[in-house]
């Protein structure tokens, strides 16, 4: 069974309590229609599941086959480097049919962050290695496609519909009591 | 699920078409680290299916100095439209005629279906199988696997 190889951490962009009983880690790409599918479910499971709920994106960007996903992935970097990761998340996802690096500088002109600064970071790749990092834990942990989710450190190799991943999620914090 | 081989079996040895024009001997590959991924068919319709997830991991094989080579009994001309769509940087091998011939040879036949099964297996450079699996046919398995037994090899 493929385990979370690398813990959640400090690092890590989350959302919700560090001591929910449950932790969800997904390993995304921007570009990924699968994962763009898979957004607003993990926005439904945060609704129901409130503080029992922690939630946790790291970057997978399969790089060969989307052209846009690191660009996508530094940007939300940058944007974290501001107080705006789950803004630029978020955007990002909800305007996955039209990514491009114009399009990334636009929201990020919408979060009120300086454009320029952005180009200038997806030029010098100020934030691949962080980047590079989400992605090579990843590897080690058995990420097998995008979006691939961890449940408290568990691999969750069913479907992720919002039915499959509640049933799996509820089990967790039943067992957890 | 196959009774694949396993470790400590010498890898068995094969010749097969990698394009065209071209056969690939496992014995060429003698000296470093191979990777065989044998996988049920090309075209799986998700993003970073196995094949193409291999390829963003290819320099971390690399790092091993190891060779990735993937295995389906799909054909060659299929093959070439499969790799050049997915942009693929490592060979894939047609198991096609006899079909499944090499899959057989390593247990990773799939009789009822005619494909072969997800089955990997990390060779070391003189040629030994060192680590093995197989995966539910509908699990893709990820590359941690492969890495944990790459790192276990002697330098």
């Amino acid at each position: 069974m493929a385990t979370l190889k690398v813990p959640v951490g400090p690092a890590d962009h989350s959302q919700g309590p560090a001591d929910a009983p449950v932790t969800l880690v997904e390993y995304g790409d921007y570009e990924c229609s699968h994962c763009g599918h898979a957004y607003p479910i993990v926005k439904a499971l945060q609704k129901k599941l409130g503080k029992q709920l922690r939630f946790v994106f790291r970057n997978f960007p399969l790089r060969e086959i989307h052209p846009n996903a690191e660009a996508a992935a530094e940007t939300a970097e940058f944007a974290a480097a501001h107080g705006k990761f789950w803004d630029m998340h978020d955007l990002i996802f909800e305007n996955q049919n039209s990514l491009s690096e114009q399009m990334l500088g636009e929201l990020a002109y919408r979060l009120t962050l300086d454009r320029q600064a952005l180009r200038d970071a997806l030029r010098s790749g100020t934030f691949a290695e962080r980047v590079e990092e989400d992605f090579s834990s990843g590897v080690r942990s058995g990420v097998n496609g995008t979006p691939t989710f961890f449940i408290n450190s568990q691999r969750h190799d069913g479907d992720f519909e919002l039915e499959t991943l509640l049933r799996t999620i509820q089990k967790m914090i039943q067992s957890h009591k | 699920m196959s009774n694949i081989l396993s470790a400590g079996t010498p890898a068995p040895e094969f010749t097969l078409h990698v394009t065209p024009d071209q056969m690939l001997s496992l014995k060429e590959l003698r000296g470093r680290p191979v990777i065989l991924a044998f996988y049920p068919a090309d075209w799986s319709p998700v993003c970073g299916d196995q094949m193409a997830l291999y390829n963003e991991i290819l320099p971390e094989f690399h790092r091993f100095n190891a060779e990735l080579i993937g295995i389906s009994v799909d054909g060659v001309w299929c093959h070439a439209a499969f790799s050049r769509d997915r942009k693929l940087h490592f060979p894939l091998l047609a198991d096609f005629e006899p079909k499944g011939a090499v899959s057989k040879l390593y247990g990773a036949f799939r009789d009822k279906e005619g494909i072969s099964e997800r089955a990997l297996f990390v060779i070391d450079k003189k040629g030994t199988i060192t680590w093995s699996y197989v995966s539910p046919i509908a699990v893709n398995p990820g590359a941690d696997g492969i890495l944990e037994a790459l790192e276990s090899l002697p330098k």
